[in-house]
């Protein structure tokens, strides 16, 4: 599967080892965002059928289609809450962050 | 509704890559869906032109890159030149089965690009230009564009005891490309997510330069909650504010014809960028509304 993947910074050392007219590899993340977050979204398995209307919703991709339901990449969701307004089975709900 | 080819995009069957992924965009962003869910439709195998705006600025990162195919940042105005450009290149490398695909925002497109877009048309060449239209300029902090609506209040038209905001009404961005005869012109809104990815899906098939308009709330610039974009999205189709419309073979079509329009208060006053306005500005929107759609109505067909 394609998606940015996270990956340690590389200590540049020499001069030829920096990226060359301004132009830099493609899908390289450094940092997480989950420290944006005050609000965490949980799935409650049991009401979730599966229409993944929050995974099309989501505006950072952080919701994973799985074998039953979905699963939430806590190391990039914002904590927005989109997915719990979008769920009609009111599956998704916003716990406060602790 | 939209796509003339067999299968619609739906939840079930859109690819499972993220092409825009762990972006820092703030939460709740509708700019940043409509640019994930373009990306997942046309593949890797897309040349993406980004003009200055949130989407470039939130991406382009070094050391981080959050795009995972080639992207590239273009001067503000000049979206349409650098697509034409790489089409050009494209084509004389020998490549095949590929996009290119523009990316720029309300101000990028309707303001400072509105040239190189015209030129674009013009030279017709086979690409696609998305401006998803968050209705101010928003990275630079909230001033007004040719997109802004009535009532706004923005930086550079405040709202407060001698000013009511924005005294313009939104420039027909989508009627001025399609008074070009571009083969596919389409407005979208990021609330009907799989009506949008038809909508590229279709003008990635369509020869020929595409134009695709998306509404895309900002809650920064809106004054609404991260979790609501979506919601305001939809309301706003919803009651006529904005339309889902296509142009294509000369002829204009309305997707969605809301057979009654939702009371527009509850999207005016949920919002803290419209917060100034009485009765009198609202009758003066829906008045502009009800004429953008007995214009619409007048010279579309099938309905």
């Amino acid at each position: 599967m394609i998606k940015a993947r996270l990956t340690e910074r590389k200590k540049i050392r020499r001069l030829s080892e920096l990226p060359q007219g301004g132009s830099c590899t493609a899908g390289i993340l450094i940092e997480k965002n989950a420290g944006w977050r005050n609000k965490r979204p949980e799935v409650d398995p049991e009401k979730c059928v599966g229409c993944h209307q929050c995974y099309l919703y989501c505006p950072d991709g952080v919701i994973v289609k799985a074998q039953k339901g979905i699963v939430i990449d806590y190391d990039f969701c914002k904590g927005c809450g989109i997915c719990a307004k979008v769920c009609a089975l009111k599956a998704i709900t916003m716990e406060d962050e602790r | 509704m939209t796509s003339e080819s067999t299968e619609r995009i739906n939840a079930e069957n859109i690819t499972e890559d993220e092409f825009f992924f762990g972006h820092k965009a703030c939460a709740g962003c509708g700019g940043s869906l409509a640019v994930r869910i373009a990306l997942k439709v046309l593949g890797e195998r897309t040349l993406l032109v980004e003009p200055a705006g949130c989407m470039s600025a939130v991406s382009f990162n070094y050391p981080q890159m959050s795009f995972s195919n080639n992207a590239i940042i273009s001067a503000f105005a000049g979206t349409g030149a650098v697509l034409s450009g790489l089409k050009a290149g494209a084509e004389v490398m020998g490549w095949k089965d590929y996009h290119v695909l523009g990316i720029a925002g309300d101000g990028g497109t309707a303001d400072i690009g509105l040239q190189a877009l015209s030129g674009l048309i013009d030279r017709n060449d086979d690409v696609i230009y998305l401006c998803y239209d968050n209705e101010a300029y928003m990275n630079t902090g909230i001033q007004k564009s040719g997109l802004t609506p009535f009532g706004t209040s923005t930086t550079t038209t405040p709202a407060g005891k001698k000013g009511k905001g924005n005294l313009k009404h939104k420039k027909n961005l989508f009627e001025i490309v399609a008074a070009h005869d571009i083969p596919y012109a389409a407005t979208a809104s990021i609330g009907y997510i799989e009506d949008f990815a038809n909508k590229i899906k279709r003008a990635s098939e369509v020869r020929g330069t595409s134009f695709i308009h998306v509404l895309a709330p900002c809650p920064t610039g809106w004054g609404i909650d991260t979790s609501e974009t979506v919601e305001v999205a939809r309301e706003v189709v919803d009651n006529g504010l904005w339309y889902l419309a296509e142009y294509y073979d000369g002829e204009y079509h309305i997707n969605r014809k809301p057979k009654e329009f939702k009371d527009i208060h509850s999207y005016i006053k949920r919002q803290g960028r419209f917060k100034h306005l009485d009765e009198e500005d609202i009758k003066e929107i829906i008045a502009q509304r009800d004429k953008t759609w007995k214009r619409l109505q007048q010279y579309s067909v099938g309905q």
